[in-house]
């Protein structure tokens, strides 16, 4: 069978799959619309939370960052990863004690407040949307290379198929179809690293073979073989090669942690288990799922990059590839332009060294792991796989995120502030049609993206980190911030962070309103924009404390209710802080 | 003090241990330390780079289950389990 057939095949599979599960887990009620009615088995909740977290980015462009940053990548592993420690100890059991369907809710009744309520939504939708079209464009680019599908054709099936299972489930739908998509992707990712492994080093486990020597003989390490060949080529040697300085990695590092500690799309996931001591395991169970592709990554990485360098550099020989020569996954990747040759000395042959001399003039982050299987040479429906495991990353993400959009407008808008009196029934149909919007929305900016959505992701973050996170952590830890406190910090520190970030990057993204004047790039410590959330939450952090100390404590009954969220069981508080 | 002022000082210094050892296996031993443990060796990794790239998260998911284990322990010595 030919390798489009196999690849229609086994994403057509995994798409009736989807639609099935759809089918079988309808919401019966907001309960089930917004939070799967409490009854997720933590271990279950924890596959579902990895891959509502692991989106295309995870999937396919972090091993190739890896793979050219070296060590300098480490700030994505560390920091998407050690958000969970945070995530597990300061947020997640007590917001699942709180009880209630989203993030906006709590901080609205924490601070008694209105304006913080909007003020969080705005925060959430922003963050949200922006994260969202990077979904959009991912399962576009996944149809049109793999299926050779159109474009907005592929954009328009995605759509589809997010439209029945989360209009039809909710977060219930959601739920089960993204533990299905975690097998899905966990297999396509993990199955041809164990081949290339095995290849390299003998090793079944990447972890392991990462750290051992090649199986060709020589008892050389693999690590120190690539540090070697880099070296020699001109590039920086891996192991060792520093993000641009050591406080801009530790900030970056923070900025992804406390960034991803605060997206809520991530937290509502834990409002799902039934109690708060499971809200602690299943933070942990999300993280073990989540490792088993984060530790593999830095295997997959360092392998492609041995292996790509070595079959147009062949350390061996000495000889470098003659271009009439090339490999079949090379003439196929130069189809799709990611991959460009430039014979500048005209000898015929490909130099691929550091510096003008340089005639690999393109080669795309994203092949790490998309051709991975190709350059290993394995068998097609591996190959078909991994375009399946793309496409489940892509979906999974997409759905988590567009349910925490809608449960925003239909829960904290309109139920909360607009339209209090809606029945239980109306809100139903108020937060499918949200969800249909959303959709909508999303699709069309996948379809038209503005031109920032290139920087969108990392802002994300930064969002999340400078204005989420402080203000949850303090509502639960401090019984003296109050409404003027949280309402300030939130808008400090996000002002702070959009204008570092506009400032490199230009209003809006829009190049040429950048206002960096006179100003040196990374001016402040040397750390870049998009490491910057780290510098905002402190400054949050900072004005609400001296805010709450100048301003009346907050009543009594919040205080009770901080009390009462901090203990898993027993009566719950006199507040009455119920709607 | 209360059993609930007590709980809560209980978890405060479990969370507080357990974001100490969070920090050391990242920030301290991945990035600020990593030139000076890059001298030692762990098989073909350098040590540094391993904590970096690998350890961290290893000992990430081991925190998350101990504390999620003292704190079951804790909801049942103050009696604020639920059911």
């Amino acid at each position: 069978m030919d390798l489009k057939t196999m690849t229609f095949l086994v994403v057509g599979a995994t798409f009736a799959l989807y639609i099935g599960i759809a089918i079988w887990a309808r919401a019966h009620t907001t309960s089930d619309f917004y939070v799967a009615g409490k009854g997720i088995h933590p271990v279950a909740n924890g596959m579902a939370t990895a891959a509502d977290w692991m989106s295309a980015a995870s999937f396919i462009s972090m091993a190739g960052l890896i793979a050219f940053f070296g060590y300098g990548g480490s700030v994505f592993l560390m920091g998407w990863t050690g958000g969970y420690v945070l995530l597990a100890m300061l947020l997640a059991p007590y917001l699942r004690k709180f009880g209630k369907f989203t993030v906006p809710e709590f901080i609205g009744e924490r601070y008694y407040s209105r304006t913080a309520r909007v003020v969080a939504v705005i925060c959430l939708i922003v963050a949200s949307v922006t994260y969202v079209i990077g979904q959009m464009k991912g399962i576009g680019v996944a149809f049109g290379r793999f299926l050779e599908v159109k474009y907005e054709i592929g954009l328009l099936i995605g759509m589809g198929i997010v439209f029945i299972y989360a209009v039809m489930g909710g977060m219930k739908g959601i739920t089960y179809t993204q533990i299905a998509q975690y097998c899905v992707l966990i297999f396509a990712y993990t199955i041809p690293a164990i081949f290339i492994s095995l290849n390299l080093t003998g090793h079944a486990l990447p972890q392991i073979g990462l750290g051992s020597t090649m199986a060709d003989g020589s008892g050389t390490y693999l690590l120190d073989k690539l540090d070697q060949v880099v070296t020699d080529l001109g590039f920086h040697e891996y192991t060792t090669k520093e993000r641009l300085s050591k406080v801009n990695m530790f900030a970056y590092t923070l900025s992804l942690m406390i960034g991803t500690a605060g997206l809520p799309h991530v937290i509502i996931r834990f409002f799902t288990v039934p109690k708060v001591a499971d809200a602690r395991k299943s933070a942990g169970w999300a993280l073990v799922f989540i490792t088993i592709l984060y530790t593999t990554a830095p295997a997959v990485a360092a392998m492609a990059r041995l292996n790509l360098m070595e079959t147009i550099q062949p350390s061996a020989t000495g000889e470098n590839l003659v271009y009439a020569e090339r490999p079949t996954w090379f003439k196929n990747w130069e189809k799709t332009g990611l991959l460009k040759f430039e014979d500048k000395n005209g000898d015929g042959k490909i130099q691929y060294v550091k510096g003008d001399a340089n005639e690999m003039v393109k080669v795309d982050r994203d092949i790490m792991v998309l051709a991975n299987p190709e350059i290993a040479k394995l068998p097609n429906w591996i190959i078909a796989l991994v375009a399946a495991g793309g496409l489940a990353a892509a979906l999974s993400t997409a759905a988590g995120l567009l349910l925490a959009i809608a449960s925003s407008i239909s829960h904290d808008l309109m139920k909360g502030i607009f339209v209090p009196n809606i029945s239980e029934k109306g809100e139903l149909l108020a937060s499918r049609i949200a969800m249909g919007g959303a959709i909508g929305l999303a699709g069309y900016l996948g379809y038209n993206p503005p031109d920032f959505a290139a920087g969108t992701v990392a802002l994300a973050f930064g969002l999340a980190a400078s204005s989420i996170f402080p203000a949850l952590m303090m509502g639960i830890f401090s019984k003296r911030i109050n409404k003027h406190a949280a309402v300030w910090g939130m808008l400090t520190g996000l002002s702070i962070t959009l204008l570092y970030v506009f400032q490199h990057k230009g209003i809006m993204f829009i190049k040429e309103t950048a206002f960096l004047g006179d100003m040196k790039a990374n001016w402040f410590l040397g750390i870049e924009p998009n490491a910057f959330g780290a510098v905002g939450a402190v400054v949050n952090f900072v004005v609400a404390f001296v805010i709450s100390r100048v301003t009346p404590p907050p009543p009594e009954h919040i205080q009770h209710l901080v009390e009462d969220i901090r203990v898993p069981g027993g009566a719950s508080s006199a507040s009455g802080a119920g709607h | 003090m209360s059993d609930r002022a007590s709980y809560w000082k209980a978890n405060l210094r479990l969370v507080a241990l357990c974001l100490v050892i969070w920090f050391t296996v990242s920030y301290v031993f991945g990035i600020i330390l990593v030139e000076p443990l890059n001298n030692i060796r762990l098989g073909g990794y350098k040590l540094g780079f391993w904590f970096a790239q690998q350890g961290s998260m290893y000992v990430f998911v081991l925190l998350i289950f101990f504390y999620a284990w003292r704190m079951g322990k804790l909801d049942r010595k103050f009696n604020v389990h639920e059911d």
